[in-house]
């Protein structure tokens, strides 16, 4: 099978701090791949390299359909259909939820374009359709600067939907989230997931282990394994790095 | 909400058609260049309070539009085809740049196009390389000690600190005429209410949510797939046509321009107009340019010392205590209000329903 | 012959243009150290060198009509720590009444600092008149070094082991005492170094006064180099903004090279052609500049979005 994205060797140099070193990473078609790993493993880092908001070093980034994407600017990564959730909430706040979404629909976006756009029943049925899958169907006139910190998250979750990207990149989309948020937002990852590929940088082990098929596992830069959570928790270099050398010896 | 403000603009622009009716001549002519100003005003309004872009430098965009129109002015005020000044500096021959200004037309489609193309390339390099914030307003305002210099230092084709006046026809007809003076009222005020309408259009429009939408995080609307560069362009270069038919309609009503008029602090007075007003609202942006200008020449009649005083002053009010203006001050007050009469129709309401209830 | 009064006048002009540059300099490190700061751009910080040049002019005055005429020569020397003190309580007043409110809104900051540059401004003109005055030159800065046939006037001389001297001063406060320290600390991080007990509300308006006493000295240097109004500030101000994006914003070391090379340039292309010349190609060369690196001589990759 042949992947969506194939990152190749990939390495970062943070003015002589190594932050990737060399990672080597695919994705497949409808796929929900989860990426772990101890903080400053690399993982908000890679997800940077693939989006473009941080250039590689060293190595390629490549895109189905697009080749190698790693010298293109952000927007036109974005436009080749790889959409990216950041890690705190990043949506417009002076502006409505509707507004939010609609200026993420799929679509040409020249100045052009947008100066010419219409908000035709076309658009409007996209935008109610994903503001009814994030459940924010009551808040669509509100300043999206007043939701709850959840209700963010969801909403640009939403805003990577609308997209409809071939590759969604989601960096800890539960952080700040209650409970049955959470649940919510795991079946709603693999729901997006029946449309495209999605790459999930998660903390929160117990949301893995509930929702994760494949998992890789990251440390200081590298790729430390990859495979079922129920295998990479076998794994003793997992878990050595999880738990510290200090423990295993006891 | 929006039956308000369309309600206070149609106000507005009954008041303006009807202000020669009840106003002196001298005060109608001042009007008309603050509505000038106000046209200025609103493309401010659109790239710093939609865009959140503050450009210290309009005045050269203004200026250049002035002077476009001017040298056309002034040409036809010349009998021997070269403007006195340069007669002074010894020039016999009309240089190069300024023969296509002969014609009307050409000057008066410079006065758009010339602040246009500063604004597209100045816009492009340095937008296109992520400067922004602070980095732009300090560049843009170098840009005003870059022309002001230039127009000051190249004296025999600018006119030099004097700048170019002394003209009184155009198309052959007399421009003191009080006949003229009026049609030329109303023709600025018809160009006031089509960048109203072009300025409301445009922020009702999608690229407007998206010119908000830089404002908010620019990196955000990267990510979105969209080139922030090319929008912000695009604003940059409509606030410069604006500022430049500002600058055009100014020369023909007040019938001079110096370099002291697009320098460092006229330039970022234009910034306070839209302050005081209300840097979200267009509205607010066209009765700011009115009201600060009004108060700048009552001040200037009347206590020429104390206006200085009264600008900084207004500065730093309007930053600490009314981000939004007047038009921020007078919603907020409207929402006061508001808020107290629901509460006594609730209050009153439940007092009726008090037996039922109890 | 021809080739050796060519040298002469290279070697005179680069005198000249290094004086320059390191009197921008004093006024381009008052701005960057409050950017570097408090993220707050002050645009009264050319008004600063106006109340020094006017300090200077006063102490001038009161020297020569209250005390002996053979201490005249000695005001000068009297009037910079004066000039500085007076800046620096200027702006400490200043930061404590209007900057604290604008910290993180650089574009409001500029805005509302520029009706506080109108204001002195103002004040100035009240108090001097609106026209220019002259402060005269005490007699042991006449005349110059003469060094094979180069003259190096006094004057500019003693502006750059002035700028020597303040920058060296700055040097041991900003690394070698505590105060200093603790100043750095918070421009590299706040939030930290408040954590560690820091009162990053004392070094904020500290760091403002100093900046402003900066201001003040330069404007001691000033009635050196011209004569003084109201508005002379303005002049140079725009001059240290472009060295401090040259240099990168609230960098020092960056601030350093960026007023040596805008000081460099403006003398000899002002020498070479005009005065008018020299703004248009300075400006010129800033955008091809940024064009290659936009964030300044030297700035640091960071992480965060916006």
């Amino acid at each position: 099978m042949k992947p969506v994205l194939t990152c190749r060797d990939i390495k970062v140099d943070f003015d002589g701090f190594y932050a990737l070193k060399g990672v080597n990473l695919n994705v497949f078609h409808e796929e929900v791949r989860f990426l772990i790993g101890p903080n400053g493993a690399g993982k908000t880092t890679l997800l940077d390299v693939i989006c473009g908001k941080t250039r590689a070093t060293n190595g390629q980034v490549i895109f189905e359909g697009s080749g190698q994407i790693d010298k293109m600017q952000e927007h036109k990564i974005a436009s080749a259909g790889i959409a990216r959730k950041f890690q705190a909430p990043s949506i417009f706040p002076k502006l409505t939820v509707f507004e939010n979404l609609e200026l993420s629909v799929k679509q040409k976006k020249s100045v052009w374009a947008l100066l010419t756009a219409k908000l035709n029943s076309e658009v409007k049925a996209k935008i109610d359709y994903i503001l009814e899958k994030i459940n924010l169907q009551n808040e669509r006139n509100r300043e999206a600067g007043e939701l709850a910190h959840g209700q963010k998250q969801w909403l640009e979750i939403g805003m990577q939907l609308i997209q409809e990207p071939n590759l969604l990149l989601l960096d800890e989309p539960i952080a700040g989230m209650s409970g049955v948020e959470r649940e919510k937002t795991g079946y709603l990852i693999h729901d997006i997931a029946k449309e495209c590929s999605v790459l999930v940088v998660e903390h929160d082990m117990d949301f893995v282990r509930n929702f994760s098929k494949q998992v890789t596992v990251m440390h200081e830069g590298a790729v430390l394994c990859e495979g079922s959570m129920a295998e990479v928790q076998e794994n003793e270099q997992v878990v050595e790095v999880y738990l510290g050398r200090g423990k295993k010896v006891c | 909400m929006k039956n308000i403000s369309r309600s206070s603009y149609a106000l507005l622009f009954i008041f303006l058609l009807c202000a020669p009716l009840f106003l002196h001549d001298f005060r109608v002519a001042l009007l008309a260049k603050f509505l000038c100003f106000a046209i200025l005003a609103v493309g401010i309004c659109l790239i710093w309070g939609y865009t959140g872009i503050l450009s210290l430098g309009h005045g050269v965009f203004f200026g250049l539009g002035a002077y476009c129109v001017a040298m056309y002015l002034k040409l036809e005020a010349s009998p021997t085809g070269i403007p006195d000044f340069m007669g002074w500096s010894g020039i016999v021959e009309l240089p190069g740049l300024w023969k296509p200004f002969a014609n009307p037309y050409f000057a008066i489609s410079a006065a758009v196009i010339v602040p246009v193309l500063l604004a597209l390339v100045l816009g492009y390099f340095t937008f296109k390389n992520r400067i922004r914030g602070v980095y732009f307003s300090l560049i843009s305002q170098a840009l005003v000690v870059v022309f002001v210099t230039l127009f000051i230092g190249k004296q025999e084709i600018t006119g030099g600190t004097n700048g170019l006046t002394n003209f009184s026809t155009a198309f052959g007809i007399s421009l003191t005429n009080r006949g003229v003076q009026q049609v030329l009222y109303f023709i600025t005020v018809g160009f006031l209410l089509l960048t109203v309408a072009f300025a409301l259009w445009l922020t009702k429009s999608r690229a407007g949510k998206l010119l908000m939408a830089i404002r908010e995080g620019e990196n955000r609307v990267r990510f979105l797939g969209y080139n922030p560069t090319s929008f912000k362009v695009f604003v940059y270069c409509v606030s410069a046509a604006l500022a430049g038919v500002a600058g055009g309609l100014f020369v023909l009503q007040v019938g001079m321009i110096s370099p002291e008029m697009m320098g460092i602090i006229p330039s970022i007075e234009m910034v306070l107009w839209v302050a005081v007003g209300g840097r979200y609202s267009i509205f607010g942006a066209v009765i700011g340019a009115i009201l600060t200008n009004s108060a700048k020449s009552f001040f200037s009649e009347s206590y020429p010392d104390f206006w200085l005083f009264f600008l900084g002053g207004l500065f730093i009010l309007v930053v600490l205590v009314m981000p939004n203006g007047l038009v921020g001050l007078g919603k907020s007050v409207g929402e006061k209000i508001t808020s107290r009469i629901k509460k006594k129709e609730k209050e009153d309401v439940q007092h009726e329903a008090g037996p039922y209830v109890s | 012959m021809k080739g050796g009064a060519a040298m002469e006048i290279w070697a005179s002009q680069l005198f000249n243009g290094l004086s320059y540059s390191s009197f921008l300099l004093l006024i381009a490190l008052g701005l960057a150290i409050t950017f570097g700061l408090m993220k707050v751009m002050n645009m009264a910080h050319g008004d600063m060198i106006m109340i020094g040049a006017y300090v200077t002019y006063s102490t001038q005055l009161i020297f020569s009509s209250f005390m002996p005429q053979n201490m005249f020569d000695y005001y000068f020397l009297f009037s910079i720590p004066i000039a500085f003190v007076v800046t620096a309580c200027i702006g400490w007043i200043l930061e404590k009444s209007l900057i604290q409110f604008l910290y993180n809104r650089p574009l409001d900051s500029m805005l509302a600092t520029w009706g506080v540059s109108l204001i002195l401004q103002q004040i100035a003109r009240t108090i001097f008149g609106a026209p220019n005055v002259a402060v005269k030159t005490p007699s042991w800065l006449d005349g110059g070094l003469q060094i094979a046939a180069v003259t190096l006037p006094y004057k500019r001389l003693f502006i750059l082991v002035l700028v020597g001297l303040c920058l060296t001063g700055l040097y041991v406060y900003l690394y070698r005492t505590a105060a200093g320290r603790r100043m750095t600390a918070v421009t590299l991080n706040r939030q930290m170094a408040s954590c560690l007990g820091v009162n990053t509300r004392k070094v904020d308006a500290g760091a403002f006064a100093l900046g402003s006493g900066l201001g003040g000295v330069a404007g001691c240097a000033l009635t050196l180099l011209g004569p003084v109004g109201p508005t002379v500030g303005t002049n140079y101000i725009i001059d240290a903004f472009m060295i401090v994006i040259l240099g990168g914003i609230g960098n020092l070391k960056g601030t350093l090279i960026g007023a040596v090379v805008i000081g460099l340039i403006s003398t000899f292309v002002e020498f070479g052609s005009s005065a008018t010349i020299a703004k248009v190609v300075v400006f010129a060369l800033i955008i091809l500049f940024l064009q290659w690196k936009p964030f300044g001589l030297i700035s640091t990759r960071s992480r965060a979005l916006d």
